[in-house]
């Protein structure tokens, strides 16, 4: 207790701006804390790695024969299909932590501290980044053992993944604005819910859109999750990163440059 | 030098949310190294000054200085002088208090060795070094206002706002609070704290401000607070409340004052010369009413409080 006296205004040097580098550590430190929270509460590893393993397996043996012909066929279709849905569903989580701060007033605390404005926002967000590739790895270790072998071997495999966390990534501050934006928790994850279902079922995620009526094909087609899901697929079954690639890339990252700014911006009002 | 530094200084600050002026015109100014209670009723507009002083919200007209930086055009050199700890708890619940604690160090740019040690250091000084690695909803209320207020003072800033510090505390651990926030004046800090416990003003504050529906109603010491309410107050209870009725008119043609009853049907009456009270028992002995009570009381801040928003008292008067 050598420095219980307090550093008079006079006394010290007071910075006008705040750098780059004091951004990005800024983030880092908040990044660690929402790894803490992470590691503190089982429940986000449960989601992490219990509701993939649940899925995969229930699509596989319940769906496989009659969408595929027989659970093995099925395989290639349903993984990156399990993947998506996964991750989709994960988006959610960021935006709702976001809300929980400024609900329990950590966000004014953060505010009326000296740090940049965008870090609390980037911190939460950059911890997706682990979530979306420990659903990856374990989806992708499932269906090893179940007896997938991508032609594309572990390149396909880890570019596949790689694609997924930036779609999901970029998708997931629609998720962090829209939880900004809204009053309550609860609310942030109904309307998260409410999009999300039916965008990660009206996909090709779980079955192929030959078997579904004109009208739901269209419906599908414009749904941004169809084309990474067939982008995955590309890159799993050649190794290629074909148009579909381009265009789940490219729309992923008109996402960000639109919705990240704008969270901060409502993050900041809001606070 | 230092005792001329004001370290708050603000100019008809407004805030309106929609129709209502939750600041109305706030012009206040605080000498660096004293406790500054602000001090009023829920929804007077305590926690919105305090949240523009703390850059928190942009004021819609006036101006605000911390030290003699600009709230808004200085808000970043602001934020490294400022401590402020609100009205809930603003830490991280799913954390431990050292978690805490060495992530905020963290923010503020120490490195990771001295975020360690500080951390440990506010710990001990708060009491908290049992209760370090466990997770804060264990923690129990005063725990958390205390962890809440250590997180302010990582920095060591020369301003602290505290926004009801000691709101829902009991009274020991209250007592506790108060300590703690004369120690940081001691240590150097200037305390601007917001409460609706008149006590906790009179008990704290060198200067205290009253305000009521967004303005500044009152601004002095505690004292000269007091003394403003010129004159000592009757209290009395009477045995048979059927003789209020008498026993109020009574006084007021002895007192010749307005008299009132309080909530707890005491009565209570202004009294400017104390030699009057032989007179007023006389006179209800003569008109053979008994007493249960009887007190006479220098003025409280309750007293000015109310004298001064008007607020309550004659409401439960009644007539």
């Amino acid at each position: 207790m050598t420095d219980t006296t307090v550093i008079q205004a006079a006394e010290r040097e007071l910075k006008t701006r705040i750098s780059f580098t004091v951004a990005v550590k800024n983030s880092f430190t908040l990044a660690y804390r929402a790894w803490l929270k992470m590691l503190h509460n089982p429940e986000s590893f449960m989601e992490m790695t219990i509701l993939p393993v649940m899925l995969t397996l229930l699509f596989t043996f319940l769906f496989g024969g009659a969408v595929s012909g027989s659970t093995a066929d099925y395989l290639p279709v349903i993984i990156p299909g399990v993947l998506v849905m996964c991750c989709a569903m994960g988006c959610s989580t960021a935006g709702t932590l976001l809300r929980e701060d400024m609900n329990k007033g950590i966000t004014k605390r953060l505010t009326s501290m000296p740090i940049a404005r965008i870090s609390p926002v980037a911190g939460m967000l950059m911890i997706e980044i682990i979530r979306y590739t420990v659903i990856g790895v374990v989806v992708f270790s499932l269906g090893f053992a179940l007896g997938y072998r991508p032609e594309a071997g572990i390149v396909g495999v880890m570019g596949c993944i790689g694609l997924m966390v930036i779609a999901a990534w970029c998708l997931s501050w629609v998720f962090a604005l829209m939880s900004v934006s809204v009053k309550s928790i609860s609310t942030a994850q109904t309307i998260g819910m409410v999009i999300m279902f039916p965008m990660a079922f009206l996909s090709n995620a779980l079955v192929p859109v030959e078997t579904m009526p004109g009208w739901l094909q269209w419906v599908v087609d414009i749904n941004p999750l169809s084309h990474v899901v067939t982008a995955m697929r590309e890159l799993l079954s050649t190794g290629a990163m074909g148009s579909e690639f381009l265009v789940a890339l490219a729309g992923s990252l008109v996402i960000l440059a639109v919705f990240a700014p704008m969270t901060v911006m409502a993050y900041k009002r809001r606070a | 030098m230092s005792d001329c530094v004001l370290a708050v200084e603000t100019n008809g600050l407004v805030k309106t949310f929609g129709n209502n002026r939750a600041v109305d015109g706030v012009s206040l100014s605080i000498p660096a190294g004293t406790i500054c209670g602000v001090l009023g009723p829920n929804g007077a507009g305590k926690t919105t000054i305090i949240n523009m002083l703390a850059t928190l919200l942009t004021p819609d007209a006036g101006s605000a200085k911390i030290f003699g930086y600009d709230v808004q055009k200085d808000t970043q050199k602001v934020r490294q002088l400022i401590g402020l700890t609100g009205q809930f708890a603003s830490i991280d619940e799913e954390l431990t208090a050292r978690e805490n604690l060495v992530i905020f160090s963290r923010l503020l740019g120490f490195s990771k060795a001295e975020s360690k040690r500080k951390s440990h250091d506010l710990l001990e000084e708060f009491g908290l070094t049992e209760a370090a690695d466990r997770k804060l909803s264990e923690f129990s209320g005063g725990m958390r206002r205390r962890l809440d207020l250590a997180a302010s003072l990582i920095s060591r800033p020369p301003l602290i706002f505290l926004d009801e510090p000691t709101t829902g505390l009991d009274p020991r651990t209250r007592a506790q609070m108060w300590q703690t926030i004369r120690q940081l004046v001691k240590n150097g800090s200037t305390v601007l704290l917001t409460t609706q416990y008149l006590d906790e003003a009179d008990q704290l504050a060198d200067n205290i401000i009253v305000i009521d529906k967004g303005r500044v109603v009152a601004n002095d010491t505690p004292d000269g607070l007091k003394r403003s309410i010129s004159s000592a107050s009757l209290r009395l209870v009477i045995r048979d409340p059927e003789n209020t009725g008498r026993a109020v008119e009574v006084i007021e043609h002895v007192l010749g004052e307005r008299v009132q009853i309080t909530e707890t049907s005491e009565l209570a009456a202004p009294m400017k010369h104390a030699y009057k009270l032989t007179e007023v028992l006389i006179a209800l002995r003569d008109a053979e009413i008994e007493l249960s009570t009887i007190d006479v009381r220098q003025p409280t801040l309750d007293d000015v409080f109310f004298a001064l928003t008007g607020n309550a008292r004659e409401n439960a008067g009644g007539n």
